[in-house]
């Protein structure tokens, strides 16, 4: 295997780990001012999620700093070409951040509602923006032949991309709820189930009209054929199980599963996107490759080398943090945000 | 023209924000760290409290630090693609292994220390803040490597118009970065210091909570003097290897239109005119710029004209000299405000530290102090300034103007949008964290918490699929 393809491989891992983390504190963030009663409530909701969603983020940022060392030209293409949606996530992804450590510092109620819903802005637009920018990067945009995105804004605002926005923010939605009824207990475990219960029927919907949607849009077809293969099918296969599981009360399973939805459905991503890593719509031969994009060979060793020996260090003390805190929150308790 | 104006002043005017929030966490997080250990090795609840109290403060800051950082990463992308393009091969790997090795490091353990006091016993407690510590000076070693290599382009060849890296042990070893990294992380260390000192000069002021302030002050003086003196010295080295790596930039700083004579005299202030290259008024001491540069009474130090004329003939017609105005004013505000810092150390160390009551008694000391919480935020962002922008016109020195880094597909409205959008958010977020800040000084530290109430939380497994 090539290191062009292992960095690929590596992007992916992050986007995916991106996606499966922070989406269910994306999720948590969007449903916490509905789902939450009280304050005391609200509280409990943004601290089942405190102790991670900032390490979760991380996972975003490593993959951006992965795209720039390994991958420079997709790096500067992405960013500087989708530089409003890049500019709305950055401005959501600061508002929330500081939404959650800000909220609970004083205690007028006005202030506490103002953060609230900074946070369920900044936790809502960031999974739409996502899903538009990754059904535009497998549709194709238009690039010229200095590997510079000549599209501006509207461009990227299609009815196809909106539905892939609204399938990611649906999904991290589930997802999210799914997560709360795994830390939470009594009253607040139970309406989060219900929830989990209603968002899931819609997100297999918009999940499914969007798999068939892109059929028509991208060159899915065209490379894999009508079998597409056994990563989507997985991810169509794990959602569908995912309202069963909850009526059934599973809810770890149910949580295991849609994180492998989200799992599958990125890897279908990168795996459609690849060898390409940005889709020229003006001239297949300005597509961005993994090749043509990519740092050069000595550059990609030295990354390989140190990814791949700091990255199982880290998915253990992630991991050891998720187990720390793995004891349910409960009103009574102790809150920290 | 005014693309490039604009996404310079984008690029600076984030970036010294980012900095401001930067070297308060690198500086806290080792304090607290500081504190923390001490209450596990001496069993003494007061450096909890003391460690709880400013770790609040430290979380107020902390999430300010991430929330601009974020920006941080991706506006490389966004405002200066072609700057991406060229370096993304070398400059590239030093984010990624700052981002896998530093930031995962201090994301996750913050989680675990700010919600751990009550699930995690005392010594793995402790553990985690020194990770953070870890983690936080981690960051600031990758980042600088990164920014060095700006500054002084080492381990890299270049082939079809771009930089490619072949030598990351170069890249690390980089002469510039060897005074660059501590010079900052000093920085950062005087900067916590002279925050914990001064706020809690307040409280010793007002008399409240004395044995526990007056043992935070003692901490942060400490280190603050050993910091604010390393900071020092090794800015008088980062100077001795400026004038052989970048003697434009020297140049600048010292406002030195000529070169110098054999006995080169230091500006103490100097009225500078850009237009006729002098400086109409000039107060000089002899050899001071000699001594500064070399460690002796004699050398000279080639003038901007010169050096003007030898680029051209090196990097072909342009002009090659940066603000003159601005790096010489931004250097000698950091120097004084450093050399101020070392005096209030030295001062506090050596005057009124025996006991508690004698030190709440130095009020007029007291009273200079959370003054002086500004002398270390101003020392950093005029550094920073004078680094920068004495680098100019190189984006990477040397090799990239800064004219040819930008995107070249994002028109001025768009920055305009971002500048707009970011300036708004900015300044609001920096009256919040005013506020906080002083809502939270003046509030105190929480009363003692017993250990019946810590164990009272309610809990249930979870996970049980
Ligand atoms: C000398 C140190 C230093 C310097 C020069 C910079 N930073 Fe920084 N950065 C830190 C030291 C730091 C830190 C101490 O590690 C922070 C500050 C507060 C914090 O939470 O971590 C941080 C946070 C931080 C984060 C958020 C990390 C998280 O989510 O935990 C990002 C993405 C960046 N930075 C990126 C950058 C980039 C791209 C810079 C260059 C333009 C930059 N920083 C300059
Ligand atoms: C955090 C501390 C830093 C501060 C306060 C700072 C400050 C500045 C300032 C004021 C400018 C504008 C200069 C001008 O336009 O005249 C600038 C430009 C720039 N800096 Fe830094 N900088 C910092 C760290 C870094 C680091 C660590 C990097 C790289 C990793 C970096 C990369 C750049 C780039 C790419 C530009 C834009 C091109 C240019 O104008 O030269 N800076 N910085
Ligand atoms: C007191 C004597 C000091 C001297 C002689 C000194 C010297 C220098 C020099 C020569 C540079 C430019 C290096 C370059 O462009 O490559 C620099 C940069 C800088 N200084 Fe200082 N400095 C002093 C104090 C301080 C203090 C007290 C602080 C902060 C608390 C500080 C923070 C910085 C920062 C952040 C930079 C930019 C980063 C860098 O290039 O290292 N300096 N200093």
């Amino acid at each position: 295997m090539s290191l062009n393809v292992l960095w690929f491989i590596i992007i992916t891992v992050l986007f995916t780990g991106f996606f499966v983390l922070e989406g269910f504190d994306f999720g948590v963030g969007i449903i916490a001012p509905f789902l939450g009663k009280t304050d005391e409530q609200r509280r409990l909701l943004i601290n089942s999620i405190g102790p991670f969603w900032d390490a979760n983020e991380v996972w975003f940022i490593s993959a951006g700093a992965g795209m720039f060392a390994a991958f420079p030209d997709w790096y500067a293409t992405l960013f500087s070409g989708f530089y409003i949606p890049l500019f709305l996530l950055l401005i959501a992804l600061m508002a929330r951040g500081v939404a959650f450590e800000f909220r609970s510092k004083l205690s007028h109620a006005r202030w506490r509602t103002f953060w609230d819903w900074a946070a369920f802005a900044g936790s809502l637009l960031p999974p739409m923006l996502w899903g538009i920018a990754l059904s535009n990067l497998m549709r194709g945009v238009p690039i010229d032949a200095h590997m510079n995105y000549v599209g501006g804004f509207w461009n990227l605002i299609n009815p196809y991309a909106v539905l892939g926005g609204i399938s990611m923010a649906l999904l991290c939605l589930l997802h999210g709820s799914l997560f709360l009824t795994l830390r939470l207990s009594g009253d607040l475990r139970v309406r989060a189930r219900a929830a989990a219960k209603r968002i899931g029927v819609w997100t297999t919907i918009s999940m499914f009209l969007f798999v068939i949607y892109s059929y028509f849009q991208t060159d899915l077809f065209v490379k894999v054929g009508l079998d597409p293969g056994s990563l989507p099918v997985l991810a169509g296969m794990t959602l569908i199980s995912v309202p069963f599981l909850i009526f059934t009360e599973h809810d770890g399973w149910a949580f295991i599963l849609s994180a492998l939805t989200i799992a599958c459905s990125t890897a279908t991503v990168f795996y459609d996107l690849f060898p390409r890593v940005m889709i020229s719509s003006l001239n297949p031969a300005w597509d961005l490759t993994i090749y043509n994009a990519a740092s050069g060979p000595y550059a990609l060793t030295v990354m390989s080398i140190v990814a791949l020996s700091i990255l199982p260090v880290v998915f253990i003390y992630q991991g050891w943090t998720y187990w720390v805190f793995r004891k349910r929150l409960d009103v009574g308790g102790h809150l920290d945000y | 023209m005014w693309a490039v104006w604009l996404d310079r002043w984008q690029f600076g005017f984030t970036t010294v924000y980012h900095f401001l929030f930067v070297p308060l966490t690198i500086g806290l997080a080792f304090l607290i760290s500081v504190m923390e250990t001490m209450y596990v090795t001496k069993h003494d609840i007061m450096y909890r409290r003391m460690a709880q109290f400013w770790g609040k403060l430290f979380l107020i800051n902390f999430a300010l630090g991430v929330v601009t950082g974020i920006m941080q990463e991706f506006q490389f992308g966004m405002n200066w693609s072609n700057y991406s393009r060229f370096v993304g091969d070398v400059f590239g790997a030093p984010l990624a292994i700052e981002s896998l090795a530093a930031f995962f490091l201090e994301s996750a353990f913050i989680g675990t220390w700010l919600f751990g006091w009550d699930k995690l016993p005392p010594k793995i407690h402790v553990l985690s803040i020194w990770m953070v510590t870890i983690g936080v000076s981690l960051s600031a070693f990758w980042i600088l490597t990164a920014n060095s290599f700006m500054q002084e382009p080492v381990g890299y060849v270049m082939s079809h118009g771009r930089a490619h890296m072949n030598s990351f042990g170069a890249l690390i070893t980089n002469p510039q970065f060897r005074v660059e990294f501590p010079h900052v992380w000093f920085g950062a260390l005087t900067t916590g210091s002279f925050f914990v000192a001064g706020v809690s000069a307040y409280y010793l002021l007002r008399r409240r909570e004395i044995p526990l302030f007056a043992q935070s002050f003692r901490i942060a003086v400490y280190t603050g003097l050993i910091a604010s003196v390393l900071v020092a010295v090794i800015g008088h080295a980062q100077g001795q290897h400026l004038i052989k790596a970048q003697p434009m930039k020297m140049a600048a700083s010292e406002a030195l239109w000529h070169t110098s004579p054999y006995h080169a005299p230091w500006s103490l202030v100097a009225w500078i005119d850009a237009k006729d290259h002098r400086n109409p008024f000039d107060i000089e001491i002899p050899y001071a710029l000699s001594i500064l540069s070399y460690n002796h009474t004699y050398g000279s130090v080639p003038g901007i004209e010169e050096l003007q004329e030898q680029y051209v003939s090196k990097y072909g017609p342009g002009n090659y000299v940066p603000s003159v105005w601005v790096t010489f004013w931004t250097f000698r505000v950091m120097v004084l405000a450093g050399s101020l810092m070392i005096f209030l150390a030295m001062y506090g160390a050596f005057r009124g530290l025996r006991d508690d009551e004698g030190l709440a008694k130095r009020r007029q000391y007291l009273r200079i102090m959370p003054w002086a919480i500004s002398l270390p935020f101003i020392a950093n962002s005029t550094g920073w300034i004078m680094t920068e922008m004495g680098r100019q016109p190189w984006a990477v020195n040397g090799l990239l103007k800064t004219a040819d880094s930008i995107s070249p597909t994002v028109g001025v409205p768009l920055v305009w949008t971002t500048i707009i959008g970011f300036g708004i958010v900015y300044a609001a977020f920096a009256v919040v964290d005013v506020y906080l800040f002083v809502t939270f000084i003046k509030k105190g530290p929480d009363p003692e918490r017993g250990p019946e109430e810590m164990d009272a939380e309610a809990l249930q497994p979870a996970f049980e699929p």
